[in-house]
């Protein structure tokens, strides 16, 4: 028949455990009975998480979350960036199907378009608008938001501008172009501080001292003191909240883009072109606005990273991050967005302390060798995961229910015996 | 071409051409359809009837000639503006969104009809949500009219394959065409079912104004509700008329059945 119909692959069909489905099922039969539970479960989250100061950093359960898992102000701080990157590599790959390998370049441009609006990098230039830095620098600073916005302006362009030719491509060959497009973008960084004469990215040396997020004196005195007038490195909770904000709006147009005509018209892509385009969808531009709303995360992402370390480098703009980010998508759940926060979360907090924290309750255990590093085989551990997830659980930790059919076969395509029995 | 103001016929195919590198799998075929008819394409296998649909519906790019569907020139049109412009289509190998529902899939067809774009969207404006609910309830109607009510919540691969015939139908008409091309709607369907299918044909042209080019095996469903029908053979038209000159064509007889039937 036709050619979609090779992820029907009697890969892993309905191995799930038996439990956790009845547990799912009376959950939904609970939550039908109770119509609160669609905003109120979200609300709470979103409570929980706004307060983990005041329960995780300190506070009651801090021995479990910060001194027991490790997740301090700087490792809150980084997992929700991640969360923001992998949500929105999440409507690349999860909702349109499309397979990207390069999504590291947005980040690093959103990073450098920071770079760009708010630093001292063009110091022959004078350009002020709203920024909160204690004295008047050389060089451009914009206000923190607006080069926030910029940086989503800037990679939607550039997202365009690169999905336009590469958007041709299907499956395999699209991966490998999106990949080169990764390798290539943090390369022009590198070699970016002499193009016709002009410095544009300060090179290998990297850019620093960049602006940081403030509300100024008006809107801190209004405020009655509660937002900062500039962020700085010792109170990191303004930082936290700030990414976590931004989190809730990927989240909210994620959820938003989902239902609607353009959510359901990338689905349609993904399941068979042909026929989405014989329905009215048009190809190129669906595909593009998937790529472009990916993109635009990925640069909000990279603009508040950049400023919170505090310095942009080449060099921190890996292939790495574009696979980290992935497995983030496909261990939590494609398609899915509670799930691919808890990949997100999970992944990211195993790589920054995690790993470390594992270790060292291993080091802990009388006859072992002290200087256990288990971070050194991350990758081979993330690795592992990886092919343990795709045998066992393909549809991610928590799958969409439409990924979940996808794995189930139709009840006309079942196979009549098991071949492997 | 006769000064045509696009009132008659409702498609015009001019001497269309389609070579596959040393292949002709169209050879200049002029072809209309009268607006209101029910005309179909029938040949043996391999004789074009398809690629000369694909031609049609702007998956393929006529090697030369042309198609002027409603008074618009379409040869060289992506197929989505095709549909846009009001010409649906069924394919002859399934092709469902397997993994959406049936709802779903009708509401996907609806793509070109509905305005709200991604940043009304984003916003769920009072427009938005009125246009969406709006869309759902034509969706809905769609599925009952097509033979598919209750069905809507089940996910398209999960349906029994006479229903996935009739959603295939539903999500074709959901684009709003004034012409629907069906590509064989009626293969691996029981004569009770095939009879259900000519009555749905008929249906669709007598209440919802729709003209209808069938590719069809099933000479019953042919002879029995087409008003023209045109044979193809190796990419060129044999014969052209009412099913009953058709029928005694010696060409066609030929074509079917070989040359020493008539010798």
């Amino acid at each position: 028949m036709s050619d979609q119909a090779s992820p029907q692959a009697p890969k892993a069909q309905n191995r799930s455990n038996s439990t956790l489905s009845s547990w799912r099922a009376s959950y939904r039969r609970y939550r039908k009975q109770h119509k609160w539970l669609g905003w109120g479960i979200p609300l709470a989250v979103v409570v929980l998480a706004f307060s983990y100061p005041w329960w995780g950093l300190e506070g009651p359960l801090a021995f479990i979350f910060n001194d027991g898992l490790g997740i301090d102000n700087d490792t809150l701080f980084n997992m929700s960036v991640y969360v923001m990157l992998a949500l929105g590599l999440n409507v690349v790959v999860g909702y349109a199907g499309l397979l990207d390998l390069g999504y590291v370049a947005f980040f690093a441009l959103g990073a450098y378009t920071l770079g760009w609006f708010g630093s001292g990098l063009f110091n022959n230039l004078d350009w002020h608008f709203l920024d909160t830095n204690a004295s008047r620098l050389p060089g451009i600073h914009l206000s923190f938001w607006v080069v926030v916005l910029l940086a989503g302006a800037v990679c939607a362009i550039a997202g365009v501008l690169i999905g336009w030719p590469t958007l041709r491509l299907r499956g395999d060959y699209l991966a490998i172009v999106t990949l080169g497009f990764g390798e290539i973008i943090p390369d022009v960084f590198r070699n970016g501080d002499d193009i016709a004469g002009h410095n544009l990215t300060n090179g290998v040396r990297g850019l620093t001292l960049l602006d940081r997020p403030g509300f100024g004196e008006t809107l801190h005195d209004a405020s009655g003191g509660i937002l900062p007038v500039r962020y700085t490195s010792l109170e990191l909770r303004p930082w936290y909240f700030t990414v976590l904000a931004m989190m809730l709006i990927t989240v909210f147009v994620n959820l938003r883009l989902r239902d609607s005509k353009m959510g359901r018209a990338w689905i349609a892509v993904r399941e068979d072109e042909i026929a989405a385009s014989a329905m009215g969808v048009p190809l190129m531009r669906t595909k593009l606005w998937a790529y472009a709303i990916g993109a635009i995360f990925g640069g909000f992402a990279g603009a508040v990273y950049g400023s919170f370390i505090n310095g942009i480098f080449p060099t921190s703009f890996s292939f790495q991050i574009s696979v980290i980010v992935l497995v983030m998508v496909i261990v939590g759940g494609m398609g899915n967005i509670w799930g691919v926060i808890a990949g997100a979360m999970l992944i990211s907090w195993l790589n920054f302390r995690g790993l470390d924290k594992i270790g060292s309750w291993i080091s802990d255990v009388p006859g072992v060798s002290s200087d256990f590093s288990i971070a050194k085989y991350k990758f081979g551990i993330f690795g592992a995961l990886l092919v343990i997830m795709m045998l066992f659980r393909p549809e991610g930790l928590i799958p969409s229910t439409r990924r979940k059919a996808e794995f189930a076969e139709g009840e006309g395509q079942a196979t009549l015996y098991d071949a492997r029995a | 071409m006769m000064a045509d103001d696009g009132t008659k016929n409702i498609l015009e195919a001019v001497h269309v051409r389609k070579e596959f590198g040393g292949l002709i799998a169209v050879n200049d075929v002029d072809f209309v359809i009268p607006r209101g008819a029910i005309v179909s394409l029938i040949g043996p296998n391999g004789a074009g009837k398809t690629t000369f649909f694909n031609i049609l519906t702007g998956v393929y790019k006529p090697t030369a000639g042309g198609v002027i569907f409603d008074g618009t020139p379409i040869s060289g049109l992506p197929p989505h503006k095709v549909t846009a412009l009001g010409m649906a289509r069924t394919f002859q190998n399934i092709r469902l969104f397997h993994n959406m529902t049936a709802l779903e899939n009708v509401l996907v067809a609806m793509h070109s009809r509905i305005k709200g774009g991604v940043w009304r969207s984003i916003l769920r404006t009072p427009a938005l949500k009125k246009e969406e609910e709006e869309s759902r309830e034509r969706a809905r109607e769609l599925l009952r009219f097509s033979g598919l009510p209750g069905r809507d919540d089940a996910y398209a691969k999960n349906l029994s394959y006479g229903d996935q015939r009739r959603l295939e139908v539903a999500r074709a008409l959901a684009s709003g065409p004034s012409l629907l091309l069906l590509d064989e709607p009626t293969a691996g369907m029981n004569p009770e079912e095939t009879a259900n299918f000519t009555d749905f044909v008929a249906k669709l042209r007598a209440e919802h104004d729709i003209t209808v080019l069938l590719i069809e095996h099933d000479m019953r469903v042919v002879m029995g509700i087409s008003d023209r029908v045109t044979v193809l053979d190796y990419g060129e038209k044999i014969a052209e008329g009412a099913p009953k000159e058709v029928q005694h064509d010696e060409r066609v007889i030929e074509a079917y059945l070989g040359t020493a039937a008539t010798a």
